[in-house]
């Protein structure tokens, strides 16, 4: 993309789209993505009003400011969406992210992932003698560095729910 | 998610006429005013074509491949402002037409395509003709539909409709399950639609109108840039665009897309831009101070290198997608909206605020341009014992000058020569393939074309090369007794393959040369058609007299000298001030690398 070429600076953007929930519209907004060439961070996807029908979609994705642009614009094209807001430059919003992490390990190690988990409040909801489970809930920085810490410690697996974000202050999207 | 897409539910409603969803085909289509479709029969769409059978009012015409069927209803959307309808079987039916579904996309053409699909329990098992319908085109179509519910059917094609035709027009499919055609529910009419998402913006945003009109009044050095979305927006934007641009006196090009939408014998016309554009319409668009682009998109046959194009321009753009706006090149003054709305708020307001243009500025601006003008950048080398292809579109052009004349095209160089030389005076004439750039387009298309306009001469300038993608669709034109006109540059080369190998590859000309050609006037008889041939420059008159009074299909073989060039011509990478404009600078010519890796 000539635009990315000119200007080198890559920015993080949080992007919440609310769509039509019909089968394929998240194939549409993947589609979009990967055919333009575009990045996906991570994405979330759940029906947020049964009775509306409707899905909120939330992606992290990087760009330069130019194809951050083009990718709001290109979403607000899809037929079967609502709106697209841009948490990162629209409105001010919140973001949160949950992971399940899973370590394994006994004696010292095991002492301090315990020592850990509680400095970063994630709660304990699986133990083995030899394993634990953490429950984690932040922003996906704070999640990066909970992860970190885990792995000498005897990081087993991880899943992460990706980003849900919201704005602030009493106004819908 | 699943992956048969859009899975489309309804609920019968209450009033509706219950039918079979094979009859709500018709019934929808009738609705929507459809005269003509573009169609192949195979055993997924059997229920809609027995429909069809017991109706007399639609007319169904059974092209020769998938692909033409979608070309074709292409040069009928074209010409006529009217969306393009095809109905294709399943699994082959539908691949074959994702040419045309894509080249639609690229041109923002209305076309509403109606696939078959095996019964909705069969879907997902691999079985006998089935495919991934919605899938496979939902990157080449604006938006599609996957039916599974005979009660949502109607409601659907209406959509259909709306989404093709409004907005930035746009290719869609509907694909409709075998068993739903079979099963009874109800219909209802076009006046039941109101989407729940789709809101297509096309009035403007007055305050950016005032801000363009603005800078056009101060501008020193402006230069309309004009494409198909002023055809796009109908006859009465062209008649708006020719107000403006005589109120102004600014002198305007347009791309591949727009040519018509100004007449070009006007003196403010500068020809068109780009790759193969005139020298002075490229030189204007370098040097301009305020650029005016209305419905077109910076493409990069346009731009040529982004980072010399226009530097000293201000712009304004207008679109109806809001995604053109900043795309490929920043600008200035964005609306988003409908020419035809757009162009008739800035004469509102060009007129009852009383504009005036710096009127000394713009005549050393006209003389700067006459001076380009000068250049003659369009001339070529006539010879009297080889027809040069540029001398045949200047014939065709001249003899039938003055008459309903509608042109189509294939893809290479005579395309190029004719948006040269051909010179359209109204919109909606000139039909050929832009944004994808399918060779095979223009003979299926000039199908649709004429018929759409039965009286009327319906020509397609092809190469030798294209034409024989698509070849098999003269039977069509002799089934339907479509008296199109298929004026073959026969230069013996994929000509534009070639010009490229000379410039870029050392004249290694690796499969380029048409090896083998058929005899294009057996071959003409063979279809039942009229074959004509001409050699030399004395005969070609003559020949274009008969091919044009001859009330029958024509393949015209003209065979053309098969070294000739298209010029001018920016090189990829290079800017618009950076024209070869003949063998002989072409020689010195140097292509960067990184012009080399563009297309
Ligand atoms: C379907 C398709 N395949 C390949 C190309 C690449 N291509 C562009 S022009 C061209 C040659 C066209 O030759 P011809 O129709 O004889 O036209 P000429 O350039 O000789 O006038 C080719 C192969 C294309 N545009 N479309
Ligand atoms: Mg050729």
């Amino acid at each position: 993309m000539s635009a990315a070429a000119k200007s080198p600076s890559i920015e993080r953007h949080t992007i919440a789209v609310l769509v039509d929930n019909e089968a394929g519209v998240l194939a549409r907004v993947i589609g979009l993505f990967a055919g333009r060439g575009y990045n996906i961070e991570s994405l979330t996807v759940a029906e947020v009003d049964h009775a509306a029908h409707t899905s909120r979609i939330t992606i992290v994705t990087s760009g330069t400011p130019e194809v951050i642009e083009q990718i709001e614009a290109q979403l607000g094209r899809l037929v079967p969406v609502h709106r697209v807001v841009n948490w990162t430059t629209a409105k001010p919003g919140i973001e949160r992210e949950m992971a399940l992490v899973k370590v394994s390990g006994t004696g010292e190690r095991r002492v301090e992932a315990l020592r850990l988990a509680d400095a970063f409040r994630a709660r304990v909801i699986d133990t083995t003698h030899a394993s634990f489970v953490f429950e984690i809930t932040g922003n996906p920085d704070k999640i990066d560095a909970f992860i970190d810490l885990m792995r000498p410690l005897g990081l087993a697996d991880v899943s992460r729910t990706g980003v849900a974000a919201i704005s602030r202050g009493p106004e819908p999207m | 998610m699943d992956r048969t897409g859009t899975a489309v539910e309804g609920v019968a409603r209450a009033g509706a006429v219950e039918m079979s969803g094979a009859q709500m085909v018709i019934r929808a289509l009738k609705d929507q005013g459809v005269k003509h479709i573009f169609g192949y029969p195979g055993g997924a769409v059997l229920p809609i074509y027995d429909a069809l059978f017991a109706d007399d009012e639609i007319v169904h015409v059974l092209c020769r491949h998938e692909q033409g069927a979608t070309h074709a209803a292409e040069g009928y959307a074209r010409s006529t402002g009217k969306p393009g309808v095809v109905l294709v079987t399943s699994g082959p039916g539908a691949t074959n037409a994702v040419t045309g579904l894509t080249d639609a996309l690229m041109d923002s053409i209305p076309l509403v395509v109606l696939t078959g699909q095996v019964a909705t329990h069969l879907i997902g098992n691999d079985a006998f003709q089935e495919c991934d319908t919605v899938g496979i085109t939902r990157p080449c179509t604006k938006h599609n539909w996957l039916v599974k519910d005979v009660n949502a059917l109607a409601h659907t094609i209406h959509e259909a409709f709306q989404i093709a035709t409004t907005g930035r027009p746009g290719p869609v499919v509907v694909d409709i399950p075998k068993d739903v055609q079979f099963k009874k529910g109800g219909y209802v009419g076009p006046a039941s639609i109101r989407h729940r998402t789709y809101r297509p913006k096309t009035d403007p945003e007055l305050g950016q109108v005032v801000k363009a009109i603005d800078l056009m009044a101060n501008a020193k050095r402006p230069v309309f840039y004009t494409g198909g979305g002023i055809v796009n927006s109908g006859p009465e934007a062209s008649a708006l665009l020719r107000e403006l641009v005589k109120l102004a006196g600014f002198p305007i090009t347009s791309t591949l897309m727009g040519l018509g939408a100004y007449p070009a014998s006007d003196p403010q016309w500068l020809g068109m831009l780009g790759m193969h554009g005139t020298y002075e319409a490229n030189k204007a668009m370098h040097d301009c101070d305020v650029m005016i682009c209305l419905g077109a998109r910076f493409d990069d046959r346009v731009t040529g290198r982004i980072d010399a194009f226009a530097p000293e321009a201000k712009k304004i753009h207008l679109d109806i997608d809001a995604s053109q706006i900043n795309k490929n090149v920043r600008v200035d003054v964005a609306i988003v909206a409908d020419a035809g709305k757009t162009l008739k708020e800035m004469l509102h307001f060009w007129k009852t605020q009383k504009r005036k243009v710096d009127a000394a500025a713009l005549a050393a601006w006209w003389k700067q341009i006459e001076q380009w003008r000068g250049k003659n950048s369009l001339a070529f080398k006539n010879s009297d014992k080889l027809i040069k292809p540029q001398h045949a579109i200047d014939r065709l052009y001249a003899l039938t000058k003055g008459r309903d004349v509608y042109i189509t095209t294939e893809v290479g160089q005579h395309q190029m020569w004719a948006a040269q030389r051909f010179k359209f005076e109204e919109p909606n004439r000139w039909m050929t393939s832009g944004g994808l750039g399918t060779m095979g387009y223009g003979l299926p298309a000039a199908l649709g074309v004429q018929m759409a306009h039965p009286g009327s001469l319906v020509i397609d300038i092809a190469g030798e090369a294209s034409v024989q993608m698509t070849m098999q669709e003269m039977s069509t034109a002799v089934q339907y007794e479509l008296p199109i006109k298929i004026f073959i540059l026969n230069n013996q080369y994929m000509g534009m393959v070639r010009q490229w190998q000379q410039l870029l590859h050392g004249g290694r000309y690796s499969h380029s040369y048409s090896e083998a050609l058929p005899d294009f006037v057996k071959l003409a008889e063979a279809f039942g058609a009229v074959g004509l041939r001409a050699e030399s420059p004395r005969e070609l008159d003559a020949k274009i007299m008969e091919m044009i009074e001859v009330k029958k299909p024509v393949l015209f073989d003209v065979r053309v000298d098969p070294k000739e060039n298209c010029y001018p011509m920016i090189p990829s990478g290079a800017a618009h001030d950076e024209m070869i404009l003949s063998d002989a600078e072409e020689e010195s010519a140097q292509v960067s690398e990184e012009g080399k890796m563009l297309v």
